[in-house]
C-alpha cells in the first residue's frame, strides 16, 4: 500500500487491507529486526488512549524506530491555545510521521493538509480509527475469512468510530453486516449513505436475538454511561445489548466474538475462558498489524 | 416579458441581473455572493415578482460587477434555476444558466459542532456536492437540504 496518510477507512481498497494483512502476518512473532532504525513516529494524543499509544510506540519500537510523545495536552503549547495547524507544523519538523488522537472530527484530513510527512489517524471524535479496523480485520481473517462472512456489529453504532472504520472496510469484502443497536445508537446516515453507494449488504436491528444463530462474527461495542439522561436509562439499554453464556446457545459453534475493549459488562466474563472469545488476541494483534502499516508507511 | 419584470426593479447599465432566483432566496443569494451593500455598490432586488416560467421568483441586480460562472454556480444550491445576464452598456451580452459546481468552498459552515472546521483552525469549510445534497470533506456530514441556513456568516 502507498498512501501519504491514513485518514479513514474508505481510503483502503480490498487489495490495500490485504498487502497490510498479509505483511502483518509476517510481523506476528518477536520478528521486526532493524529496518527502521533512526526512524522516529511523533505521538499526538489530544485524548488519553494508554492502549493505542502503547501499541503504535510497541510497533515502532520492534520495527529498529523510537517515538517522541507530545505528552499530555495540558502540558503542552496546546493549553496554551495553539491550534493543531500550527501543533502539526512544529511537530512535523521532528518526526518521520505522526501519529493523530484527536477529539474533533476531520482533525486527522486537517493536519495532513499541513504536513507533508504521513499522518496516521488515530481516532478523530466519533468519525474514524482506521488502524483499529485493520487489527479488527486481521483477527477476523484470522478466525472467519472476509468473504461469505456474516457479522453482527452490536451496541453504540452512532458514536462509534470503529464501526464506522471497520462498516466501510467491509464492504469491500463479500460480507453481509448485521447492525444491531438501540434505535437511538443505531448507524449515523452518513455511514449509512457510503455503505448503500458500495452497495454493501446491510440490516439493521433493534434485537440480537433473530440475527444470532446466522453470525459467524459478533462485534460488540461499549454503550456509554454519557450518551443516556440517567443511569436507569442506561442500565436498561446496557443490560439489553450484551452477551453472556446462556445465549451462546443459539449461536454457532463456532462463532468468534470481538470487543475493541475496554469493556464494561456487554460480555460476560464468564465468556472468556470458551473458544468464542476473541478480543484478546484481537488487542494483541493491534502491534504486528501497526508494524506492517509503518513498514509500508516509512 | 422578461423586460417588463425586469423594470420594476430597474434596469442596469453595467453588472450582473440574476434572474429566476427561486421565490424568497434573493437575500440568501446576496449572502452566499458577500454583497451586503458595505461595498457601496448599486443593488436592486425584486422579490415574488410573478414569473410565467417559475411561477414566483426573485431577482437579483448588481451594478458595476460581473459575476464569474464559478462566483454564481455555488446559488445552484439554493436557486438551482437561476439564470446570470452579465449587462454591458444596458444590453445582455451574456447569459447562462447555475451549474452544480463539485465542491463548494467557504460558504456553508458545518453542522456538526464537533467537526474540525468549526474549530479554531486555519481551515476553511468544504463540502462535496452530490447528487442529492452536500457532504462536509472533513466529518462526512450530509446536508440534504435547507442550505440557506448553514450558510456562512463572516
Ligand atoms: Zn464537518
Amino acid at each position: 500500500m502507498r498512501h501519504d496518510h491514513v485518514l479513514t477507512a474508505k481510503q483502503f481498497s480490498r487489495e490495500d487491507i490485504e498487502a497490510v494483512l498479509d505483511r502483518a502476518a509476517d510481523f506476528d512473532g518477536p520478528t521486526g529486526g532493524t529496518r527502521h532504525t533512526n526512524t522516529l513516529l511523533g505521538l499526538l494524543f489530544f485524548e488519553p488512549s494508554t492502549r493505542t499509544k502503547m501499541s503504535f510506540e510497541t510497533a515502532i519500537k520492534r520495527l529498529g524506530g523510537d517515538t517522541i510523545d507530545m505528552g499530555s495536552i495540558d502540558s503542552s503549547s496546546v493549553s496554551k491555545g495553539e491550534s493543531l495547524a500550527d501543533t502539526v507544523r512544529v511537530i512535523e519538523g521532528y518526526a518521520d510521521a505522526l501519529v493523530l488522537r484527536h477529539p474533533q472530527q476531520g482533525a486527522a484530513k486537517m493536519a495532513s493538509e499541513f504536513v507533508d510527512v504521513p499522518v496516521i489517524n488515530a481516532g478523530d471524535g466519533a468519525g474514524h480509527h482506521p488502524t483499529q479496523t485493520l487489527l479488527d480485520l486481521y483477527t477476523i481473517r484470522e478466525n472467519a475469512g472476509l468473504d461469505d462472512l456474516s457479522i453482527g456489529i452490536m451496541g453504540d453504532l452512532k458514536y462509534g468510530r470503529t464501526v464506522h472504520s471497520l462498516a466501510h472496510a467491509l464492504a469491500t469484502f463479500e460480507t453481509t453486516q448485521h447492525f444491531i443497536s438501540p434505535e437511538s445508537l443505531s448507524l449515523p446516515a452518513e455511514v449509512r449513505y457510503d455503505l448503500d453507494e458500495a452497495g454493501a449488504s446491510v440490516t439493521e436491528h433493534t434485537g440480537l436475538e433473530s440475527v444470532l444463530p446466522d453470525l459467524d462474527v459478533l462485534y460488540v461495542t461499549r454503550i456509554q454511561r454519557e450518551r443516556f439522561p440517567d443511569e436507569n436509562e442506561y442500565r436498561a439499554v446496557a443490560d439489553e445489548y450484551g452477551i453472556d453464556l446462556a445465549m451462546l446457545d443459539e449461536a454457532k459453534a463456532d462463532l468468534s466474538i470481538m470487543h475493541p475493549l475496554p469493556r464494561v459488562d456487554e460480555i460476560d466474563p464468564a465468556i472468556d475462558d470458551t473458544d468464542h472469545a476473541t478480543y484478546f488476541d484481537q488487542a494483541h494483534n493491534g502491534v504486528p498489524v501497526r508494524m506492517a502499516l509503518l513498514d509500508s508507511l516509512l | 416579458m422578461t423586460d417588463d419584470h425586469q423594470l420594476r426593479v430597474g434596469k442596469i447599465e453595467n453588472g450582473t441581473v440574476i434572474d429566476h432566483v427561486t421565490g424568497g432566496q434573493a437575500l440568501n443569494v446576496l449572502a452566499i455572493l458577500d454583497i451586503d451593500g458595505s461595498g457601496g455598490e448599486e443593488i436592486s432586488v425584486g422579490m415574488n415578482v410573478p414569473s410565467e416560467r417559475v411561477g414566483r421568483k426573485d431577482i437579483v441586480k448588481v451594478e458595476g460587477r460581473e459575476l464569474s460562472q464559478e462566483e454564481v454556480d455555488v446559488l445552484s444550491l439554493i436557486a438551482p434555476d437561476a439564470t446570470i445576464n452579465i449587462v454591458r452598456n444596458y444590453d445582455v451580452v451574456e447569459k447562462h444558466r447555475v451549474e452544480r459546481p463539485e465542491e463548494v468552498v467557504g460558504v456553508l459552515s458545518c453542522p456538526n459542532a464537533n467537526c474540525i472546521t468549526t474549530a479554531h483552525e486555519p481551515v476553511d469549510s468544504r463540502f462535496a456536492v452530490l447528487e442529492d445534497g452536500v457532504r462536509c470533506a472533513y466529518c462526512g456530514t450530509l446536508i440534504r437540504e435547507g442550505f440557506a441556513r448553514y450558510i456562512e456568516v463572516d
